[in-house]
């Protein structure tokens, strides 16, 4: 039985394109809960959540503040708040300052994941345009989770992963493609 | 437990026993990172040394309270909630011949004059009195004179005519070099003072109460109270307006409020159709 809880996925700039790859792969018996925190500049997130609804095994859904964050599920962050994962296992919000110009930012994300799910999580950053992702990776990484990047040349903009990697480094660095089917070894086995 | 949870614990328990702010219920992890946050804005090293001052320096209180509030806003900020205030809410408050408006937790101002906008352009300002509330004296302070940053006027603009504004945003501020400063007419009718929705009791029997992205930093004990004070401070019929992605499913006092827009937060004391409590 797997001791994997919970999997974080940030990206940004190429994302949805990225995420419409890397969803489909996912085991539908995921016996975990996908958080996603992708920057969009739309100022409502239900559109991005019923795309990747098509493109996705699991339900998908906007993560909502005080809810339980259920296992099987796929949750989205909504556009400007930060998303944090309490350590009850439920989801909060805020309206905070910008953390590396983003709101909602994929440090904050995976910093309090990190708090709440230590080794169990396993967290993913993929395409982007800026370094949001990196210092919350580490974070992961010193809580004893397990670190998942996009390898750059692979992605459709390579500074969020190549930044992850400097910052954090990854215990697996891999092409889009093969994404899903680690995700799937570690949370099935 | 982690060492750094504890320190958090301990810092809850000096600003309560040292200067009586309870932070107890507040929801932990945006605390956290507020915490970790003045720990680096006032280089302290740890939590604990900032504890340390906490305790000895009695001028240091307000800059840690600063840390802890919520002040990030922009004017008329989710557009479409202050098209519905306009075309669904000030249409009920014209009918009472006196309006009073509890804006909690106003932080720097924005909403405040986003609302007087809209009442003076509704012509319902003349008989409102807006109470505008935060536990930050320094964000009072900053409220009261209404000046903010040039660049983030254009934003504003853009907000206030997807909100329906019926002049030009610029008719309602002067502009000099990097700050605009708004007009001081605007609150001829606003008054601004300290309440603590942790501690603090209904002070007036309102219309209308904005209170938007404030009780997300709170646990749910502490959301169920403020809502309930929020029931008892409204009148019958009388007006709530949260953040848009606020969840009160989970209270119980929530029991007592009916939708007028439940998707832009925006609920109505008693009548029909109270919302049935959901787990």
């Amino acid at each position: 039985m797997s001791t994997r809880s919970a999997i974080a996925m940030g990206c940004s700039a190429g994302g949805l394109l990225a995420l419409e790859r890397v969803l489909p792969g996912l085991d539908p018996r995921l016996p975990v809960p996908v958080v996603i925190c992708c920057h969009t500049g739309s100022p409502d997130v239900s559109l991005l959540v019923e795309l990747l609804q098509h493109h996705c095994p699991l339900p998908v859904a906007e993560a909502r503040e005080r809810a339980a964050i259920d296992p099987g599920t796929v949750y989205v962050a909504p556009t400007g708040y930060h998303l944090l994962v309490e350590s009850d296992a439920h989801f909060s919000l805020n309206v905070d300052a910008k953390v590396a110009y983003s709101r909602p930012s994929i440090d904050v994300l995976f910093e309090t994941a990190a708090a709440a799910w230590q080794g169990g999580l396993v967290a993913v950053l993929m395409t982007g345009a800026n370094s949001d992702g990196a210092h919350g990776l580490k974070a992961v990484r010193d809580a004893g989770g397990y670190a998942v990047i996009q390898d750059p040349s692979s992605a459709e903009v390579d500074v969020m992963p190549l930044a992850g990697l400097e910052v954090a480094g990854a215990d697996a660095c891999l092409p889009l493609d093969a994404i899903a089917a680690e995700l799937n070894r570690l949370c099935m086995s | 437990m982690d060492v750094e949870d504890i320190e958090i614990q301990l810092f809850v328990r000096a600003m309560q026993l040292r200067h009586g702010h309870d932070f107890s219920e507040y929801a932990p992890a945006s605390l956290k990172r507020r915490v970790q946050q003045l720990v680096r804005t006032h280089d302290t090293g740890t939590i604990i040394e900032l504890v340390n001052r906490i305790l000895h320096e009695d001028d240091f209180l307000p800059r840690v309270i600063e840390g802890l509030s919520v002040p990030v806003s922009e004017m008329f900020r989710d557009p479409a909630v202050f098209r519905a205030l306009r075309d669904k809410v000030l249409p009920v408050l014209a009918s009472y011949p006196e309006i009073n408006i509890w804006q909690a937790g106003c932080a720097h101002g924005q909403e405040v004059y986003s609302l007087a906008i809209l009442l003076e352009e509704a012509g319902l300002y003349e008989r409102s009195r807006i109470y505008a509330t935060d536990f930050n004296d320094a964000a009072l302070a900053m409220a009261t004179e209404g000046i903010y940053a040039t660049r983030d006027a254009r934003e504003w603009s853009r907000n206030y005519i997807e909100a329906g504004g019926a002049h030009s945003f610029s008719d309602y501020y002067s502009a000099r070099y990097d700050f605009i400063k708004l007009d001081q007419r605007l609150r001829r009718n606003v008054t601004f003072f300290n309440h603590n929705l942790v501690t603090d009791e209904v002070f007036c029997e309102a219309h209308l109460i904005l209170c938007r992205n404030v009780l997300i930093y709170f646990s749910n004990a502490l959301q169920d109270r403020t809502l309930g004070l929020f029931r008892d401070s409204l009148v019958r019929g009388g007006v709530l307006c949260l953040g848009t992605r606020e969840n009160i499913d989970f209270s119980p006092a929530a029991a007592g409020f009916a939708d007028i827009d439940g998707a832009l937060r925006i609920y109505q004391v008693g009548g029909s159709g109270a919302r049935p409590l959901r787990k």
